[in-house]
């Protein structure tokens, strides 16, 4: 610490360069915040604007349409399936491979990643493609009468998929780091695997976990290219709530298009503020 | 006894125990590990197989016309060219920020800091709305832009837009960490040399962040070229001037033509694979140069 306070010191003694280093970063901090600006700021306020142009009356009003309202529980419920079944997944695959050392890790790891690179209409194609009229189990379906593509299930597969990797990718790293000494004590002690889990292990991956469970629940809720494809999209039976926005954008019945956007734009909000505050938990903890 | 046969016997042991062991460790996979590949099955592996698997019934020669008829071909320059150019902007640009929010104190941040992943947050058809929004003709930028002739919105600059919106996190939050734990000394030492503060940055501390600059483009253009929900709203949709391929793929599925859909998606698929392996190495040729 000293030894750099000596460095700053050297530095600053030339006039010249401390001169120079007054406008410089200024001038970086402005071209930071303009682009950010352009790009999200300024479109994050106009949701806002935009929904409550008219005030808040008309806001409410559209909130309680119908379409909207069965949307929003559409999208409560997929949320509701998709996280907790991608939450069990990533838990097992980050014990699987944060816990084994194995040839061919690395690309285990890329595996577990592979849905995020996968284009969501990608994704939803290839669910058609097994469970659609034509597809593979086409034909098992329709003879049990089953009904998956434009229908809940197909939504709830889409789901699942583009949410998968979230919580192995963020349990990983604080497994590896916290190690294995604590679980293996536990065992030597008599403890089963289901109380070292719960006991031991559980405890001190709850901050990445949850970390991963915000995100995946922010990613279930407002997915929409993949969902769109297996969907179907019909109003008040398949249509999820960032679907609802494209569609009433596109009847032009914009001002229930934002209406249903603040909503999700709130959930975004949340998500970040979580997210910085477990963040800043395990920070702490590093610093600890 | 033991001298006539020298190797056999027990090499053979051994290695039969090799093999058994593997069966053994195959068959009593840990329960975590059984979850984890059935999921992956499931969910991953058949559906990708499915596709090929789809694919690879249309005759080599159909396939080929369909992957690179006009239409498609049009697809991919705007989805490729496109994305290429939102991510290398924002590998200049998401720099920047990450630099700025790495060396420099400022108010808010740390607000500044926390948004950056606002658009791994926000669901991309609000992403879509609302760009297109502020950039239409008559929105808060868009109406500062048409008079100078730029159109935005429901144009090829618009799915432009929208991809520098989703990939921008990606550069800044690969760059950020690595630009942290930089160490301030060489720099210093460069200063103290008397390098200008534009060559020490062009000299000393470009070089080893250059493969993770790299790598950030990377992940934003592999995202930037798969995403729909943003970029299906912001655009017309028109061929041939701003439809990307993964909305050709959603519009060959609508008409029922699966082999069309199919098709499209196996390139775009495979690209993301190949992307995948590069980011792969990319991220390996960082750390290469991080550990020395």
């Amino acid at each position: 610490m000293s030894q750099d306070f000596t460095h700053l010191s050297l530095i600053s003694a030339q006039a010249g360069l401390n001169r120079k280093k007054s406008w410089v970063p200024t001038i970086l901090i402005a071209i930071a915040i303009a682009y950010l600006a352009l790009i999200q700021y300024i479109p994050a306020i106009n949701v806002f604007v935009q929904a409550f142009k008219k005030g808040v009356g008309p806001f409410f009003a559209n909130l309680t349409h119908p379409a909207f309202l069965h949307a929003a529980w559409l999208t409560l419920i997929l949320a509701l399936i998709a996280v907790p079944i991608n939450t069990v997944f990533g838990l097992c695959a980050a014990w699987a491979i944060a816990r084994h050392k194995f040839p061919g890790r690395a690309i285990v790891l890329s595996i577990i990643d592979l849905p995020f690179s996968i284009s969501p209409v990608v994704a939803g194609l290839m669910i058609v493609l097994l469970y659609g009229r034509n597809g593979w189990f086409g034909p098992f379906l329709q003879a049990h009468d089953i009904k998956i593509i434009f229908a809940f299930p197909g939504m709830v597969l889409a789901t699942a998929f583009v949410s998968m990797p979230f919580v192995a990718r963020e349990v990983i790293p604080v497994l590896e780091e916290f190690g294995s000494d604590q679980e293996e004590a536990a065992k030597t002690l008599g403890a089963k695997d289901w109380q070292i889990f719960w006991r031991v292990t559980l405890p001190s991956i709850r901050w990445g976990l949850l970390y991963g469970l915000i995100l995946t629940n922010a990613r279930a809720m407002g997915e929409f290219g993949a969902v769109s494809v297996v969907s179907g999209n019909i109003a008040d039976k398949t249509q999820s709530l960032p679907l609802f926005v494209e569609d009433a954008y596109k009847q032009y019945e914009t001002e229930a298009a934002f209406s249903a956007a603040v909503l999700l734009a709130l959930l975004a909000v949340v998500t970040l503020v979580l997210k910085e505050i477990l963040e800043r938990k395990t920070r702490i903890k590093d610093v600890e | 006894m033991a001298v006539s046969s020298p190797s056999s016997p027990q090499d053979l042991v051994a290695e039969t125990s090799v093999w058994k062991k593997f069966l053994h460790q195959l068959i009593h996979l840990p329960w975590t590990w059984r979850i984890t590949l059935a999921y992956l099955t499931v969910m991953l592996f058949v559906p990708i197989a499915a596709m090929f698997l789809k694919a690879s019934t249309e005759p080599p020669a159909r396939f080929w016309e369909i992957a690179t008829s006009d239409v498609a071909l049009a697809t991919y320059n705007v989805t490729f060219v496109t994305s290429i150019g939102a991510a290398l902007l924002n590998g200049i640009f998401g720099t920047l920020i990450a630099w700025v929010l790495v060396r420099y104190d400022f108010p808010l941040k740390r607000l500044v800091d926390a948004t950056v992943d606002l658009p791994f947050a926000l669901p991309t058809s609000v992403a879509g709305l609302t760009l297109a929004t502020v950039y239409s003709d008559n929105g808060w930028i868009g109406s500062l832009l048409s008079p100078l002739g730029i159109k935005v919105s429901f144009t090829r600059l618009g799915v432009g837009v929208a991809m520098i919106f989703i990939s921008l996190p990606f550069v800044v939050r690969t760059v950020q960490p690595v630009l942290q734990e930089m160490e301030h000394d060489i720099e210093e030492a460069a200063w103290c040399l008397g390098a200008s503060q534009w060559q020490t940055f062009w000299k000393v501390i470009l070089p080893p962040l250059f493969p993770t600059i790299l790598t950030g483009i990377a992940l934003g253009f592999s995202r930037a070229v798969g995403e729909y929900g943003s970029t299906v709203i912001i655009s017309s949709n028109t061929p041939f001037q701003d439809l990307i391929a993964p909305v050709l793929i959603f519009q060959r599925l609508e008409q029922y033509d699966y082999s069309g859909a199919t098709v499209i998606g196996v390139v775009l698929l495979t690209i993301s694979l190949i992307l995948l392996l590069a980011i792969n190495f990319l991220q390996a040729w960082a750390r290469r140069y991080d550990s020395k």
